[in-house]
């Protein structure tokens, strides 16, 4: 049993004419076997959010905390947050030629695990896990998301997710750009990750659509770099019939774009 | 210097260069397959850095390689394994197989060139197991100029291993002959102390249907250029020229390489791949790498590919390419060239770190992942653990 827990959470980035706030306080707590979807407009700071989690040194925490199990996650280093238990399924996946994917998942898979895995069950494993989520063997060689199409990149996300077995998995749009062959794919990828440990999900998205594949448990809306509304799947239904005009008119500001 | 009055008139050049004498060193030669070659120091003016082959070299750090101030009064020694199969001879600089492997280019090949009293001769017959050329230069601030030739008889298969280390200024030609239907492999490595200026003419010399897979590895060194030269002596040539460089703050390190395709059907393939770490408050971590591929009008049915890749893994680190690919016939069997310099950004190094991979095993796993293609092609397994260990050292000296 594990709890993710966010508190107060401020997040800036720099932009010309000095930093700009995108997360203006966001409390958010999940346990393992939880699963919770935020659903958001374009620009209401859902990426940040994740990003913040991850780590990534373009964005700035002003103010806040994220524990994990009552550590401070926010004083790791990005590997350690991850080698902690964290995850992070990027709407954008990052391109690093030359380093082959097979190298690449068995470099973090040793990283995660503390110890290289056994060659040939190793081997086995990855088989196994691209064959779950139709992914062609001869990605193996491929260098990581080289050329990948959005589609191809999403999968190989969640690949990653099954053989690291994070703790908490933050799925940031996973599911854009998918065509429903692909969509039901990695939906069912996440529910064996789900199903195979106590292990809690933060499904960031845009649209209802995964909500069908993917069942939350709790719903939280965001906009403005909060979260303004949580309820139940039920959440996402209003969402579906009445798009996000509530929220964002009644939120304390509207996100730039929208 | 002097170039004579009725030198020919130079074919090919841009506008502004027009009526240009061969030999003329202080105009660059716009064509390569005009370029001017003597054993003689003295045909060559002294580069002042702008020439078109000189301009990416930093002179001043050349410690008069180039411009006649090198006493040449120092010693290189080679040192080579006795193996079955292989000869090797100590040979006066007339020995009648001095310079089959090709002609200097520039002042400074040309200066070890008129400067060598004495030259080692590798031979290679049948199929001798690897051999290991040892080279040591002549110790800190003294100059040297050396001369070794690797050649090979008819349908030999060798594999040659050329270590070159220590410290001082050295200008060397190496001529590399393959007779007709032989095939060699040769790693050339660039493993000087931090002070040590490598300037070396590499001349290989292709018989009919030879095989030459060539590897340079530059790690060391204050300042490396290296210039080879391809010549296929009879169709049916095979030439591989493929090369690692890894640059630190400060080091300069340059390859230009000619492919002269002046036979039908011949074959060259060039892959180089340079890594560049700079630190800051420290002069910058510089790569030059120069390809010349001339297919002359006689060279009917030639293949070739050139590929240059620099991987700038830091500020502070510059990488210059520039391919160049003349055709002089329509009846080629395919010609290309590419050239990429890119960066190890942030967001790699996150997107690997959010892996759990440490940032060092990060850097180690895009560098070896970069470089694996060529180390690969080093087929002595000991060679190939020692240079896998000697970059990762290099990775580790920043600390980054
Ligand atoms: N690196 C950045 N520099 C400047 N603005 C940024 C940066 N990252 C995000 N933003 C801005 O922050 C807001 C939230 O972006 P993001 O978190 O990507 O939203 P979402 O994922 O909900 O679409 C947007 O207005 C976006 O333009
Ligand atoms: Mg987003």
């Amino acid at each position: 049993m594990s709890t993710l827990e966010i508190t107060g959470l401020h997040v800036s980035v720099a932009a010309e004419g000095g930093a700009k706030e995108i997360l203006k306080g966001v409390d958010l707590t999940v346990r393992s076997g939880e699963t919770h979807a935020i659903m958001g407009p374009n620009g209401s700071g859902k990426s940040t959010l994740a990003y913040a989690i991850a780590g990534h040194p373009k964005y700035e925490i002003t103010a806040g905390s994220v524990t994990l199990d009552g550590q401070d996650i926010l004083a790791m280093t990005v590997d350690e947050r991850a080698r902690a238990g964290l995850f992070l399924a990027m709407q954008y996946p990052v391109e690093v030629p030359g380093v082959s994917m097979a190298n690449f998942l068995r470099s973090a898979a040793t990283a995660v695990r503390g110890e290289a895995p056994k060659l040939r069950t190793w081997v086995k494993e990855v088989k196994g896990a691209m064959n779950d989520l139709d992914i062609d063997p001869d990605f193996a060689e491929r260098s990581v998301n080289e050329g990948f199409s959005g589609g191809e990149k999403k999968r190989h996300e969640v690949l990653q997710l099954s053989l690291l077995q994070p703790k908490f998995a933050v799925l940031d749009e996973t599911d854009s750009g998918l065509d429903v062959d692909a969509l039901r794919v990695v939906s069912e990828g996440v529910n064996r990750y789900r199903a195979g440990g106590d292990v809690g999900v933060l499904l960031i998205t845009h649209y209802t659509r995964i909500l069908q594949h993917i069942r939350p448990d709790v719903v939280h809306v965001f906009a403005g770099g909060k979260v303004v509304s949580t309820g139940g799947a039920e959440l996402a239904d209003e969402l579906e019939r009445n798009g996000y005009a509530r929220f964002t008119s009644a939120g304390a500001e509207t996100p730039a774009g929208v | 210097m002097s170039v004579p009055n009725n030198a020919p008139e130079v074919a090919g050049l841009a506008p502004e260069l027009a009526g240009a004498k061969e030999g003329q060193g202080s105009k660059p030669l716009a064509s390569a397959s005009e370029r001017f070659t003597s054993y003689d120091v003295e045909a060559f003016e002294v580069p002042g850095g702008r020439e078109e082959n000189w301009r990416f070299t930093p002179m001043r750090r050349l410690r008069g390689l180039h411009d006649g101030s090198a006493a040449f009064d120092g010693k290189i020694t080679y040192a080579v394994t006795p193996v079955d199969g292989v000869t090797v001879e100590t040979v006066s600089r007339d020995d009648s197989r001095i310079g089959e492997g090709g002609v200097p280019a520039d002042r400074v090949a040309a200066a070890a060139w008129s400067a060598f009293t004495e030259a080692t001769v590798v031979t290679l017959d049948g199929t001798p197991a690897p051999v290991t050329v040892s080279v040591t230069g002549p110790g800190a601030g003294a100059t040297a100029v050396g001369h070794l030739q690797l050649r090979t008889t008819p349908f030999a298969e060798a594999t040659v291993v050329v270590e070159q280390r220590g410290s001082g200024a050295l200008a060397d030609n190496l001529e590399v002959v393959l007779a007709d239907s032989s095939r060699l492999t040769v790693v050339v490595t660039e493993e000087w102390a931090d002070d040590a200026v490598h300037v070396g003419a590499q001349h290989f010399a292709v018989g009919r249907d030879a095989v030459l897979r060539a590897t340079s590895v530059s790690l060391g060194g204050d300042l490396v250029r290296i210039t080879p030269t391809v010549k296929y002596r009879g169709p049916g040539g095979d030439a591989e020229l493929a090369g690692l460089g890894f640059a630190d703050a400060g080091q300069h390190l340059e390859q230009r390489l000619l492919v002269d395709h002046a036979v039908p059907h011949c074959t060259s393939n060039v892959i180089y791949k340079n890594a560049l770490q700079g630190v800051d408050g420290m002069p910058d971590a510089r790569t030059v790498w120069i390809g010349d591929v001339l297919i002359r009008a006689a060279a009917e049915g030639t293949s070739t590919f050139e590929l240059n890749r620099n991987l700038v893994l830091t500020q502070h680190a510059r990488a210059d390419s520039v391919p160049n690919l003349e055709i002089e016939t329509g009846e080629i069997a395919g010609a290309g060239h590419a050239s990429a310099t890119g960066r190890f950004d942030d967001e790699q190094l996150f997107y690997l770190q959010s892996r759990g991979i440490p940032e060092d095993v990060a850097r180690r796993l895009v560098v070896r992942g970069f470089f694996g293609e060529i180390l690969t092609r080093v087929t002595v397994p000991e060679l190939r653990e020692r240079l896998e260990a000697a970059i990762e050292a290099e990775l580790a000296v920043t600390g980054s």
